[in-house]
């Protein structure tokens, strides 16, 4: 029968912990002056394996969905397997060509225009200048620029932008694909448009599809297959909604607070560093009633940000089914960056709305140009878990996925 | 689906070099090429003149304060056209390094979100190099066809002219090894990115720009012949002019510190993108 596509085997990687990040050769030359003298400067480093003994199958035509918490080893996994970093040990074996996207607009230039950009990110993308103008014209459709092809992109609305790098991504006809969260940015219609891309990319032209995400109900919709990755390791693997539901069972034991884990560095520019629940009162809690007002407290430490950037926080039911997304766009245009400073954002909503159950909270801090999200600083999916507690809470428990305050009336007509 | 097999495993070879690989990627080369040309002048109102405005500012300052107000010899040739001519493979050469010295720093964000062969970049800084050379050989010979033709200065000494193609090949190898070598250097340590701009200076001045080797002393001609871009230099006003040093013995020592540059260069640099994801 057919060859599998991806073969992984015992895949491991090693950082060196406090070498992460330039060294200057003053510190280089410190730690070999120190260790002459036969004094070492510091503890050596420790060793931090992001990936453990990882090995997995994937056949050709499957879509495949990733999953796992920050740092469980996902994105590394995914920089692995399409050549950017290698592996400490164990062997991959690709079959057929591949292509990975984990970034839309990888190697745009501003000054260039639309047209150029397309041949441009293309070939980085490892497109043939030929196959490139095979489709050109259906690129442009696709994003729907094509008054504005002569135009250097940077006087693009972030819009345009992002919606011609997909479309010349979404164009790659490799045999393998990688993708990595890029669905995080553009508007709602046009993540809707990509997921339906990269659908027909696998269902129709028997693609291969490895897809890290942290859009629950995506890899639950789209994915044949999932994979759990937690601190380094392949946790479990199987049919997707079955992975997912165990994915989110343990993520909603994390309860009512987050701290990021004092081994990890965040983002450069901006990195979440704590998050909770607030009672009405304004002290920390987990579980909340039914009739209580919901306010979801969020620290960020500014660092070396110089752009406007948003906050979005979406709330999950505990299938994982997103209930809403809502972003800080009218106060976040109102303060200016200040980097050293930590802010701290309060989201907050009017009860009673949800269904007594367990909650999950996803936070992201994205790049704003104009008023639409460019590129992402971090995302937690989920940052933490709570509980609306059946208290207060008169009547029966029905069917949906929200309970505001309903009331029913009658009256007679006679 | 398609009968190719990618193997990735840790590479524990000191060197390694997927040459067949790099083939594949010809046409994001002539992509870069063209994307370094285009945007480098977008915007700008003299465009591609500037390639040329450079070198001729340059020397009519040599000119001014070499030629004029401090007498340095030239080799009785005129001094405008001796320094205009020592622009070409200076400007050439630096201009690789100025734009290819630091590749894995400037291409952080595209190196570490697509796989491409990096080896790719500095190539085509390289050829996209070619074409301001071009350009001011164009400008450098309005100048001196004239001035050869009304007997103002001396004419070509025509074997070495017709070799100038070569000593373009060494002068492109010599620039895209030393590019390899600081741009796999500074991958790790952030310290050359500051000092690259230093080493193009001070190299201008140790390299026979703007005075002829006839014009160094015993022990400096020496030390000068370690500088593999001496011969090349003086090569260029050999071929224009007749004058200028180029002995079989500095050609050798000069092509001996190219390949080891090359090697040393190429060596540093796959070294590099190995581990370079992983530390940015």
């Amino acid at each position: 029968m057919s060859q599998t596509s991806i073969e992984v085997r015992e895949i491991a990687k090693k950082y060196r912990l406090g070498r992460i990040g330039f060294t200057s050769l003053r510190a280089e030359l410190e730690r070999w002056w120190s260790g002459r003298r036969g004094r070492p400067l510091a503890a050596e480093p420790e060793d931090f394996w992001a990936l453990r003994d990882v090995s997995f199958d994937v056949a050709p035509g499957e879509i495949v969905g990733i999953i796992g918490g920050n740092g469980a080893g996902k994105s590394t996994m995914l920089k692995i397997l399409s050549e950017i970093t290698e592996p400490t040990a164990g062997e991959i074996r690709l079959r057929g060509q591949v292509a990975s996207l984990l970034e839309v607009g990888t190697g745009f230039h501003p000054e260039l225009s639309g047209r150029d950009n397309i041949f441009l990110n293309g070939a980085t993308l490892g497109m043939k200048r030929a196959e490139i103008r095979r489709k050109f014209d259906e690129i442009v459709a696709f994003a729907g620029v094509e008054k504005f092809l002569d135009t250097p992109v940077k006087r693009y609305s972030s819009g345009m932008y992002v919606r011609l790098a997909f479309a010349v991504a979404a164009h790659l006809e490799p045999d393998i694909l990688l993708v990595d969260e890029v669905l995080a940015v553009g508007d709602h219609a046009f993540q809707q448009k990509c997921l339906g891309k990269m659908e027909a990319v696998a269902r129709h032209d028997g693609r291969t599809v490895l897809f890290v995400s942290h859009n629950m109900s995506a890899v639950s919709r789209l994915c044949h297959r999932a994979m759990l990755f937690e601190g380094g390791r392949l946790l479990a693997q199987g049919a997707a909604p079955s992975v997912v539901d165990q994915y989110l069972a343990k993520a909603t034991a994390v309860r009512g607070r987050w701290h990021r884990p004092s081994g990890q560095k965040g983002h450069a520019k901006v990195s979440l560093v704590g998050g909770r629940l607030l009672s009405p009162s304004g002290a920390p809690a987990d579980v909340l009633p039914h009739d209580a007002p919901v306010t979801i407290e969020l620290e960020c430490e500014e660092r070396d940000v110089t752009a406007a950037w948003v906050l979005r926080i979406s709330l999950y039911d505990q299938q994982g089914h997103e209930l809403w997304a809502t972003q800080d766009i009218e106060v976040a245009s109102q303060r200016m960056p200040r980097p050293g400073a930590t802010l701290v954002a309060r989201c907050r909503f009017a009860s009673p709305l949800l269904k007594p159950g367990v909650y999950t909270v996803g936070v992201s801090a994205c790049e704003l140009a104009g008023d639409a999200p460019v590129a992402l600083y971090e995302e937690y999916e989920p940052l933490f878990a709570f509980e609306i507690s059946a208290q207060g809470y008169a009547g029966t428990i029905g069917r949906g996925l929200v309970r505001p305050n309903i009331e029913w009336s009658f009256a007679w007509r006679t | 689906m398609s009968h190719l097999e990618r193997i990735i495993r840790p590479r524990r070879a000191w060197f390694s070099i997927d040459w067949r690989r790099l083939l594949q990627y010809r046409d994001l080369l002539w992509t870069l090429v063209r994307r370094d040309f285009v945007a480098r002048y977008q915007q700008t109102i003299l465009g591609p003149a500037w390639f040329v405005i450079q070198p001729l500012v340059a020397s009519l300052a040599f000119t001014a304060v070499f030629g004029r107000a401090l007498h340095t010899s030239t080799d009785q040739v005129n001094p405008f056209l001796f320094y205009l001519c020592g622009m070409l493979p200076w400007g050439f050469f630096s201009n690789i390094l100025s734009n290819a010295g630091n590749t894995f720093q400037a291409n952080a964000a595209v190196f570490t979100k697509v796989y491409f062969p990096r080896l790719i970049v500095p190539c085509a800084v390289v050829i996209g190099c070619l074409a301001p050379l071009a350009l001011q050989l164009v400008v450098f010979l309005a100048f001196y066809l004239p001035a050869v033709a009304g007997g103002h200065t001396a004419g070509p000494d025509w074997t070495l002219l017709a070799l100038l193609p070569l000593v373009t090949l060494q002068l492109s190898l010599l620039g895209l090894g030393t590019s390899l070598l600081t741009s796999g250097f500074s991958a790790k340590y952030r310290d050359l990115q500051h000092a690259l701009p230093f080493l193009v200076q001070i190299w201008l001045f140790v390299t026979p720009v703007i005075y002829p080797v006839s014009q160094l002393g015993p022990r400096a001609r020496v030390l000068a012949g370690f500088n593999p871009l001496t011969p090349l230099v003086e090569s260029f006003r050999r071929a224009f002019f007749g004058t200028g040093t180029v002995t079989p013995v500095l050609m050798g020592m000069s092509l001996a510190g190219t390949l080891l540059l090359l090697a040393a260069g190429l060596y540093s640099f796959q070294r590099a993108e190995r581990t370079f994801a992983d530390t940015v």
